[in-house]
Formats: structure tokens, sequence, C-alpha cells
């Protein structure tokens, strides 16, 4: 009975030990991975700094996020991401606890509670037409002691309660063409003044009584000459406009309702003109800047229409808006650019020459230009006035400046993430340490005691607080070289800014960044967009000394037949090693599969025209080309047009000037879906960097099915054009989605399907030999995902063994798309809850561990979704030998299990994209999924079979090796001493 | 009150039956406009799914036989190329083109008639083969209408065609009247290392398949099953029996080898103690055999 006992205690100690993780345990959160929250580039910013309370900053950015930010160290208090359509238009503090939001073009105004950030109301406003949409939060204005925010918003004018967003009255401006420029509340009484134009010379002004929105005077005067963009409020009375050439500076005022205007030729101001003149929008009282190409010039307002240069720069500068310090005093900052440095200047409005403020402050090169200034102040100690002034730098970054220093700064440049591709880090030397791993043998002799205790369960509380922190800092980790498993890399990201970031792997810290030069507007290049990364140069084997080097693809505007950028950066250091403005531009960047002596990989760039163009332009790079000349074949699908084609390269370029990198190319074959019943709105392939471990696969009856590998498969989504609008729009008879599988060699369409009342959109991924799809079902209401599975016949007849002894097989012959492919495809469909924003697939060094599906969902988490919920042979009631091949019984619906979730409880808010790269050990595979947040996780799909983890109970084993040790001992000696009593008997 | 009521209800329907000059009477000829195929009569969407969708306007090409009939012959050519020149015509499809009661229009019955090579295209086509081009053809995208949007290309490398003669495979994708694409290549394989070969006879043997969109499969549900509810559970399916060995074989064979082992131990424990005293105490062999047993109780 003890013994029974006994062995049902050491089975379930035995179990437990044993019980299969499938999810994260609370100390493991931050072990392997991290997560890292921006809020993209600041549009506005609003101070809040009472003398009681935190110190803080509301600002409204260009990834519509609201967020409070803690003044003294940039920490984010909290934050809301409104989503994509919901762009952010004004943001104010009203009552000193409210933050007043204006978005989605005037419609939605809501108001956040200051502290912390629970909205408190939302309204929606409405009116006759769109127009501009100006919020404005009017000091002292009372309507029955509630304290109201003017809203301006589709040619409509809203007065709406602060404490509750009812709308108090309404005034509509919508017989007239109005477009309304600015709204601005008369000083010291109750009149509110809206400006702006009509018909384009046509300037109007309206009065209203700001407590029940009759309009009391309306004036309107003509001016010939247009005007051009943006005014600058000079005094709540008067304006100033540029007429529509630049050239002539009008000053308008409108005092007591007499609109006068005052013309005054830029020509007059100074000699030499520069070409059109723009206004750079401010509220300064009495002071307006323009700025002429590169000059910026401030020019004095003085008295009755005069005007007066202040100081001509050809810097370049920054102004921030006007902020009252005292009784009738306004100060303002300016930001101008030095070499390194950037000058920041406070002055008061009214005193020109005479500085409040003036300090130097070094900055950093890769942060570019100061793109916006905010300006606070501060008591000092010794109570006299300081400022300090929040700042906007080109690669979106934010910093706050004090007394001459950088006090934060956050790279907020990652929250707008365009593309990311990875790097290996450097091999360690011999000889050279890189981290300082431990400090001492004291501190390495603590640490073990630490974790020894801990493993013993003898440690306090905080013992184990100080070895979690040891755990979480693990300096291996963060370390600069490669490691053994492939862990450490560095993660290479584009952002929207033109600047690319290094992260590493291990804590997501930044190794460097740099703003390339080449995404720098420039005389050549107006509007630069980054386009894709692409691994240039990845050092193998006969090229291990040069370092690792990225191509970014870019061009100089929106329109496809714009020329093009490419710039080379040295992955270790961050250097740009060069940038080629092309000639031509870029629509498709093929990356092929060759490489050059010094492991350059060789990129096939298609322009507007068909003309290919291959890098790097070498000799020896043609050389490889010609050699693979014939076999090169892509495709291009035309979205709008509706046809997808298949290319070829043809010949030689046959222009005027010989170019031995360009080729011609031919059409081979094209698919035209009918423009009335389909329309493409998905297109997806395989990685061209995805392993398959095995072509065959072993079913239950020791059948064998192989697998249809080919790299040239497209996966194509059309749907009817009536059903690509919102989901509900159209009845499910009117709607379905049609999807193949094509052949992109030959434009064979290899599989063909049509699901009746389904529309997008659809998110689908395609790996080794299967796709998985998501959409809408309109019939049942839900979400359905489906998963097609591609299988070879031709190759299904060679399971003889026999065959094989004897070689009559063909599993050796070359497979050529030209042949006639005998392929059976294997679907089924499954509901699924959520909608999707991304979806990707695991992928591992060698491709031998099972699959999951990465699901970015709607929540903004990151679901890790087996790929055996999505098996095609799932039934109701499996048979024996399908179980144990794996096979789940079906289910009419995916599961979510809560434990899968990769993002544990975090959120990546604004996902846009979940990318995996495969580290070293097989098993293991690395996730990172961007989006306004970062979050980087280790994942093991089939759980870490070839390595011990990190929980891996070293107690247990070394516990039980020194008990088998004693018992050996202790067996031995008894076995002696038998022996001897044997003998002595 | 309410009888009343209802009974005049009644005598209202009756009268609007009986007498239909009361209300309001269609002109309209009753003639099942769908299954005589009328142009211009409304065309009803059946609530089921159609495979067929979007019918295009008839165009002069479509001849009727007669109101009866609703399908009418076709024909489109197929153009064909040999490297970079020009299209030229090939060859004719013809078809008939049905008319479903639903509206849509679906080909049936593809023929297809090849133009044999001419000599100038037989040198050309030679010359493809020589330089391991391809052959280019094409279709137009819309049967009715020609070419429709654009032409549908496809192309082969012209040392896949030869065999015997000239084996060509179309596989024609359709969707109503539109071409989406077409597969041509030869019927069989044509893995990499082409070889030159002419072609024997100079003459096509072509199969043509036309391909219309399949459904795709519902995804499964179990609706009913949950509703169900209660009746369900009690028939949770049984895992199937294992036999008493199937279930115990990891505690069966320990045991086994412990009583095969406890078995041999047993046996050699007398020969044991028969060697190792024999030369001690000089006994006989044959006492050993009755003397183990005792010493070993002896012993415990």
């Amino acid at each position: 009975m003890a013994i029974r006992s006994f062995l049902i205690l050491f089975l379930l100690f035995f179990l437990s030990s044993l019980h299969p993780i499938l999810s994260l345990y609370e100390d493991q959160v931050g072990l392997m991975d991290w997560h890292e929250q921006y809020i993209g580039k600041v549009k506005q910013a609003v101070f809040h700094t009472h003398k009681t309370g935190r110190k803080r900053v509301v600002v409204s950015t260009e990834e519509n996020v609201i967020a409070s930010l803690d003044l003294r160290h940039g920490e984010i208090f909290w934050r809301h991401v409104l989503g994509p359509t919901d762009v952010i238009d004004g943001i104010d503090v009203a009552l000193g606890k409210y933050v007043i939001t204006l978005s989605s073009g005037g419609s939605v105004l809501r108001a956040w509670n200051l502290p912390d950030g629970q909205m408190v109301w939302e309204s929606t406003l409405q009116g006759p037409k769109h127009s501009k949409s100006l919020l404005l939060v009017p000091t002292n204005l009372k309507i029955e002691k509630d304290n109201v925010v003017l809203v301006f918003s589709y040619g409509r004018l809203n007065a709406v309660s602060c404490t509750d967003g009812e709308v108090l009255w309404k005034k509509d401006f919508e017989a007239e063409s109005l477009e309304v420029q600015q709204v601005i509340q008369c000083p010291s009484s109750d009149l509110v003044y809206i400006v702006g134009f009509a018909a384009s010379s046509q300037f109007e002004m309206y009065q209203i009584d700001a407590s029940n929105g009759e309009l009391l005077k309306h004036e309107s005067a003509a001016f010939s000459g247009g005007f051009l963009g943006e005014v600058s409020l000079v005094s709540s009375e008067t304006i100033v406009a540029l007429d529509s050439t630049g050239s002539i500076l009008l000053t308008i005022s409108f005092r007591n309702g007499k609109i006068s205007f005052q013309q005054i030729p830029i020509s007059n101001l100074v000699e030499d003109s520069l070409g059109p003149a723009v206004i750079i929008p401010s509220s300064v009282t009495g002071i307006f800047a323009i700025k002429m190409n590169a000059i910026t010039m401030f020019i004095r307002v003085m008295g009755e229409g005069k005007l007066e240069v202040v100081e001509k720069t050809n810097h370049e500068t920054s102004v921030s808006d006007a902020l009252p310090i005292s009784e009738g005093q306004q100060a303002f900052a300016l930001i101008q650019h030095a070499g390194s440095e950037i000058h920041l200047t406070v002055k008061l409005a009214h005193d020109w020459d005479g500085n409040l403020l003036k300090e130097s402050i070094k900055m950093d090169q890769q942060r570019g230009l100061v793109h916006r200034v905010f300006i606070n102040n501060y008591i000092r100690t010794d109570r006299s006035y300081g400022f300090r002034v929040l700042i906007v730098m080109e690669d979106h970054s934010l910093l706050l400046l004090q007394q001459g220093a950088i006090v934060w700064s956050r790279e907020d440049g990652l929250a707008s993430i365009i593309d990311v591709t990875t790097s290996e880090l450097p091999v360690e030397k011999d000889g050279v340490s890189v981290a300082k791993v431990e400090h001492n043998l004291f501190e390495w002799l603590k640490g073990h005691m630490l974790k020894l205790k801990g493993t013993l369960m003898l440690a306090s509380p905080e013992d184990i607080a100080a070895i979690q922190s040891m755990r979480l800092k693990g300096s291996e980790k963060s370390k600069m070289t490669r490691d053994h498993n492939g862990f450490r890399k560095l993660l290479i990201a584009l952002t929207k800014a033109g600047k690319l970031f290094a992260l590493h792997t291990g804590d997501g810290h930044i190794v460097w960044s740099h703003l390339l030069q080449s995404l720098h507007k420039s005389e050549a290049c107006q509007h630069p967009i980054g386009l894709n990364l692409y691994q240039w140069q990845v050092p193998h084997h006969h090229a291990m000394d040069e370092n690792p080097s990225v191509l970014v693809v870019s061009k100089c505007g929106p329109s496809s037949d714009i020329s093009g950028v490419l710039s080379f950066v040295d992955t270790y250091t961050g250097k740009e090693l060069g940038s080629l403005t092309l000639v031509h531009s870029i629509v498709q960047v093929i990356p092929l599969p060759y490489t050059d002596s010094t492991e350059q990989r060789l990129h096939l760039l298609i322009d507007a025209d068909k003309h290919a163009h291959l890098y790097p332009k070498t000799p020896e790079a043609i050389d490889i080309f010609q050699h693979e000349f014939s076999n090169i074949y892509w495709y291009s699908v035309e979205d709008d047009n509706g046809i997808i084609k298949g290319h070829v390269l043809k010949s030689k370029c046959t222009g005027e000037v010989a170019d031995e990198f360009c080729f011609d190319t031919r059409e081979l074959w094209s698919i035209v879906f009918p423009s009335e019943s389909e329309m493409i709105i998905a297109s997806v392939t395989r990685k061209s960097n995805e392993v398959v471990h095995t072509q065959s696969k072993v079913i239950a009856d020791q059948d064998v099915m192989y697998k249809y590998i080919s790299r040239n498969l497209l996966f194509v989504a059309t749907v009817a054009p009536k059903a690509s609008g919102k989901i509900g729009c159209v009845t499910p008879e009117e709607s379905w989605l049609v999807v193949y599988l094509i052949d992109t060699v030959t434009g064979r369409i290899l599989h063909r399907v049509t699901h009746h009342g389904s529309q997008g959109p659809v998110h689908a991924v395609f790996s080794e030999n299967w796709v998985v799809y998501h959409y809408f079902n309109l019939r049942a209401h839900r979400y359905e995902m489906s998963v097609i599975e591609i299988y070879d016949q031709s190759r299904a007849d060679n399971k003889d063994v026999w065959k094989l002894v004897l070689g009559k097989h063909n599993l050796t012959s070359p497979i050529s798309s030209y042949s006639q492919p005998e392929v059976i495809t294997k679907s089924q469909s499954y509901f699924f809850t959520h909608s999707l924003k991304a979806i990707a697939v695991t992928s591992t060094a060698k491709g031998i561990t099972s699959k999951q599906l990465l699901i970015g969902t709607v929540g903004d988490q990151v679901l890790a979704l087996d790929k055996r919920f999505l098996d095609p042979r799932r039934s109701v009631n499996p048979t024996q030998a399908e179980k144990e091949e794996g096979i789940i019984p079906l289910t009419d619906s995916l599961p979510i299990i809560p434990q899968s979730y990769v993002t544990h409880s975090l959120k990546v808010e604004g996902l846009r994209g979940v990318i995996t790269v495969p580290a070293k050990l097989e098993s293991t595979t690395l996730v990172f999924a961007y989006g306004v947040d970062l979050f980087f996780t280790q994942l093991a799909p089939s759980r870490t079979y070839d390595s011990l983890t990190e929980d891996f109970s070293y107690a247990l084993l070394l516990i039980t090796i020194v008990a088998l040790v004693a018992a050996i001992f202790v067996t031995w000696i008894l076995s002696e001493k038998k022996e001897l009593q044997e003998k002595w008997r | 009150m309410k009888t009343i009521q209802v009974i005049v209800a009644f005598i209202l329907a009756l009268s609007l039956l009986l007498f239909p000059s009361f209300g309001f009477q269609s002109d309209e000829l009753l003639v099942d406009d769908e299954e005589f195929g009328l142009e211009g009569a409304p065309q009803y969407r059946s609530p089921e799914p159609i495979p067929t969708r979007s019918p295009p306007l008839t165009t002069p090409t479509r001849k009727r036989h007669s109101d009866l009939d609703s399908d009418s012959k076709i024909q489109f050519s197929l153009d064909h190329a040999f490297g970079d020149s020009d299209f030229s015509p090939a060859g004719t499809f013809s078809a008939r083109l049905k008319t479903w009661s639903h509206g849509g229009q679906t080909l049936t019955k593809l023929r297809f008639s090849r133009n044999s090579f001419t000599d100038e295209e037989k040198e050309k086509f030679k010359n493809l083969l020589k330089s391991d081009d391809f052959y280019r053809i094409r279709l137009p995208s819309n049967v009715l209408s020609p070419p429709g949007r654009d032409f549908i290309i496809s192309s082969v490398k012209a040392r896949c065609l030869p065999r015997e003669g000239l084996d060509e495979h179309f596989v024609i994708h359709m969707e109503g009247v539109n071409v989406l694409a077409v597969n041509y290549g030869s019927p069989g394989s044509c893995s990499y290392p082409r070889n030159l070969k002419l072609p024997t006879k100079w003459s096509f043997s072509s199969h043509t398949v036309l391909k219309n969109s399949e459904q795709a499969p519902r995804a499964p549900i179990f609706a009913e099953e949950i509703l169900g509810g209660e009746s369900g559970e009690g028939e949770v399916v049984q895992p199937p029996e294992r036999s008493f060995w199937a279930k115990y074989w990891m505690y069966l064979i320990p045991l086994g080898l412990i009583v095969m082992n406890a078995i041999t131990q047993a046996m050699n424990m007398p020969e044991e103690q028969a060697t190792g005293q024999v030369p001690a105490q000089g006994q006989p062999s044959a006492g050993a055999v009755q003397r183990g047993p005792t010493s070993a109780v002896r012993r415990r």
C-alpha cells in the first residue's frame, strides 16, 4: 500500500514536470520578447503644466494617436490609437481637465479626461458640405455657465458644451462657397470672427455673437489678384495673405467690421526677386514669416499696412506659435540650423531685437531638420521665466529642450515602419570581448548563489526580484555578436521619414540609425518615398570579410513613371555606401537567385516602359546573367486593370543610348479578368527564401502524397466589383469571391474555385504547397478561413518499393512548368471569429518544424494558430490511424485558445505587419510584429525539441545524478559486506 | 362583428378573383420568355447561386435558329505567332452558345479546326525549334465581341510540341462568354533539357478542354447538433475497447521480465550453491538439489 501511494506521488510529480507548456508563465514575460510603444510624428502639442500635479504634454500625431506624455521623461501616461480613417484635425485642453479632439474631417468631437485618458463624451457633428475643420477652445466664453468649444466643420459653426458635448447652437454657412481660413476669438468680448475666401478672389468676414450664434455682421470685399493658400494671423483683427502669384503681400484688416486691404509687393521689401513666396502659418502678434526658395524672412507689421523686414536668413528655420506669458506679452520660439548645432531663440513678439533666451544645442545629424516647434514656459527658481520647447525633427523623433540641453528624446519614426529585413551580427573574433559579461568573480558567485537559491525555492521575495531582473538584463542576449542559436540578429527597418534603423533582436535597442541622404528632399527628387528593403549582400562563404549590406529602393514621387533612387547601406555600421539616382522608374524589383563573387545579389528592376535593368552594373554580373538569360520569368499584376501578365527577357535595349544592363522584355501570357464580374483584390506568392524540408507527406494508411512545390505559384483572389466596398453593402447573391492558383511561368490556371456569397477583404498567406486565406461569408454572416493544398499526381505512382529499388521512378526527373501538370487540390473552409489585419506563417531554418499561422487580429494582437487546424483532411470522425497522424476531428470553426496569443497581454497598436525570420536552431523562429508599436518574440511551434529550455530543472538532474551515485556506493558497500559475510560463513 | 369582417374580406377577395376587370389587368403576353430567350425580356435571377454571371449583351455574331432554340453557334479564331512575329490566324473554334433560363450564357460543344501550316510557317517553326524560342497563341477575351477587352495570350517553348506530329493541348478557362485564360502546351511532359526534334508529320493533333469555375466546398455547419444539444451529449463516441494486452502491455512486460528473472535466479541459485559448496563440503551433487531450498529458507 505504501509503495502504491509512493508510486502515485512519484507519477504526479513526474507528470507535473512534464506538463506541456503552450503559453508563457508570468515570470517569463520579457525574457525573450520585447515591446516598444511609440506614437508617430507629432502634429500638434498642448502643454498642461499647472503648478500642482504632474507636468504633461498632450500630443496628436500623424499616426492618428492622441497621447499624454510625461514632460519630465517623455514616457507615455496614456494614449489612444484612433485608427487609420480617423484623422485628427485639432486638439486642445478645455476646462483644465479635458482634452478635446476633433477628428474624421471634423465630424467627431471627443473629450478625454486629462489625468487618465478615459473618454468623457463624444459627439458627432454634421453639416451641409465638406470644408476645412477648425477647433477653437475660447478662453472665458460661457453660455449659461457652460464653457463652450467652437468647431467649424462641414460648412457649419457649432458651439459645443464642454461638460457633456451637447451642441448649444449652430450656424450654417452653406449658401456661400466659403473656404474658411480662420476662426478668431475677439479678446475681451463674446465676438467671434470667421474669415475665409469665396470664389478665390472674394474675402469674407462674418462677425458672430458667440453666446447665441447670431450673425451680427457680414462683410465681403473683392480682390482681383486672388489668394494663395495659407494666411497668417498677426493680430485679432488683421491677417496677412499672399495673392495668387505669390508676389504681393496683402494685409487685410477687419477692425470693427470694416475690411481694408493693403497691398505691398514683395519686391518693395527686398531688392532681389527670389521667386514666389509661401507664408509660414503662425499666429504671433505683429510678426509673420514668409519663405522664398531657401530664404526665410520675418516681417513686422507696423501700424497701418506698413511692413518691415526684420530678419532675412538662409538657414533652415522653424517658428513656434505665440505663447502668452504675461499681460499683453507674447513670446515665441525660433529654431535655426547652423551646421551640427541648432540655435534656439525665444523672443517677445513686439521686441524683435531683444532675446529672452538664446541657446545652442548640439544636434545629431541623423535627425535632420526641425519640422515643428512647440513652446512652453515655467517659473525658474529665481522667479524669472524659463522656457522649454518640444521639437519634432525630420526623422519624426520628438525632443524636449530645456536649459540648453536635450532632456529627453523619443524615436517616434519607428511608429511608421514601411519595410523590415534582417541582418546577421558580426562573428565574435578571438580575444575580442564585446560585452563585459560579469564584472568580477564576486558578482558572478553572488549571481549563481541567487540562482541556486531560486531553484531550491529558498529565495526571499527580494531575491526573486533580483533573479528576475538578472534574467531580464542577461547581457548575453544583447551582445553585439552572432550567437550559436541565431537568436541575435539586427532588424533593419525603413521608416516613412526615410530613416533606416537597426534594432537588436535581444532587447530592441537601436544599434544605429541613419537618415538616408537619397531620401532627402532635393532639387532632383522633390518628394522621395521609400519603397522597400532588399538584402543586397549577405557575406557567406568566400566573402566573409565584407560587411553585409541592404538595398533601399525609393522613388521621387507618387506617380509610377517617376525616376527611382537606390541606396546601399552597410548593416554593421549604418553607413550609406552609395546611392544612385536612376534615369528610369521602378515598378518592380526582382531579387534574382544568383550572387556574384562578393556575394552581391543580382537584382532586376522593371521600369514603367517594361524595360528590365540589371543591378549591380558590373561585367561579372552581366556574365552570370547572360548564362541564365532564358530562364528568367516574371509576372506583373495590374490591379486596376484586372490583367495578370507573364514576361520574359528578349534582347538588349534598342535605345539611342547603348546600355548593356538594359533589356527589352516581351509578354508571354496574359490572363484577363472580365471587368464586369471580377476585380483583383489580393495576390500572394511564396516567400522566395522559404525552405521546404520534405516533398512528400505520409498519410494515415501508409500512403504517400507528393506536395506540388513550385516557386512559381501565385495566389490571386478576385471579387465582384460591386462587392469591393464595405461588408454589408451588397446582398449575398451579388457577391462572389474567386480564387486562383496560377503558374507564373506559363500562366496556367492550376486551380480555380468560387465562393458564392463571400466578399473581401482577403488576407492570404502562401507556404510550401498550401494557401490559407481569410474573407467574409455573407450568407453565414461570419468570417471564414479556407485552405487549399495542392498535390502532385504525376509522381503519385512512385509508391512501389520495387520501382524505387529498380530505379524505375521519376523522382529524379527534372520538373518543368511546360509539362502538363497533374495536380489535385484539397480544400476546406472554417469559420473564424476575428477579422484580420495581417497574416503570416512561421518559417524555420530547415522547414522541419511544423508550421503555425500568425494572425494579426483586429484587437492588435498576434495569435498563433497551428496549421493542423487548417488541414483539409480533417473529418468528423477520423480513424484511429488518422488520429495518430495528428488529424484533429472536424469542427466548423477554428478555436481561439487564449494561451496561444503570441503577444500575451500586450497589444501592438495599429498592427500593420508580421514578419518571421528563422533562427539557426531549427525549432525556433523569430517573430516581429510592427505597427505603431513594435513587438518581438521567439516562437517554437513544436516546442524546443532541440535544446533545453530556460526553465529546465538542472537541480533535479543534479539531484538525480547525486542520488544515483550515492545509491551505487551504498549498494556497492552492501554487496561488499555481504560477500565478506558469505566468505566468513 | 369579426365574422362579418372576415366574410366581407372573403367576398372581396373572391370578387377580385372572379371579376378581374375590377383590378389591374396586365396586357402582357404571358409567354415564358425565359425559356424562349426573348431579347430584352426581363431576366430573373434565381435565388440560387449560378455558375455563370453577367450576361453581356448579345451581338450580331449570334444567330438565332428559331424561337424555341436558345442555342446558337458562334465562332472565334485562334491566332498564332512565331517568336516575336505578328499574330496571324491559325484556326477557328466553333461552339454552341447556350443561354440559360436565368440569363447566363455558356459555351458547350467546343470544336476546333486547325489550319495546317503553310510552307512559310513550317520554315518559321523550324527556326523556332532551332533557337528554342516561344510559339505563341492568342484568343479573344470575349467570344461574342472579339477581341473583348484584350487578347488572351499563351506561349510555349516550340520544342515542347513535336512528338509524332505536333501535339497541342488547350485548356480554356471560361467565365460566361469571357475567356479568362488559356493553358496551352503539350499534353505530356516537357522537362528541361529540351532536345531539338523535328516533327515527322506537319499536322496538329489538338485537344481542347473547356473549364468553368467550380464551387468551393462550404464550411461545415454543426449548428443543428449544437441546437440538438443534450441528446447529442449522450452519444459521445466511446473509444473502441482495446484488448487487455494493448492496454497493459507496459506493465506486463516488466512483470514478465521480473518473473523470468526470478525464475532464472531460482534456477541458478542451487547450482551456484552446488558449485560453491561442492569442494568445501564434498557432498554429492544430488544432495544439493534437495538442500537448495532449505538453504534459501535459512538465509531469509
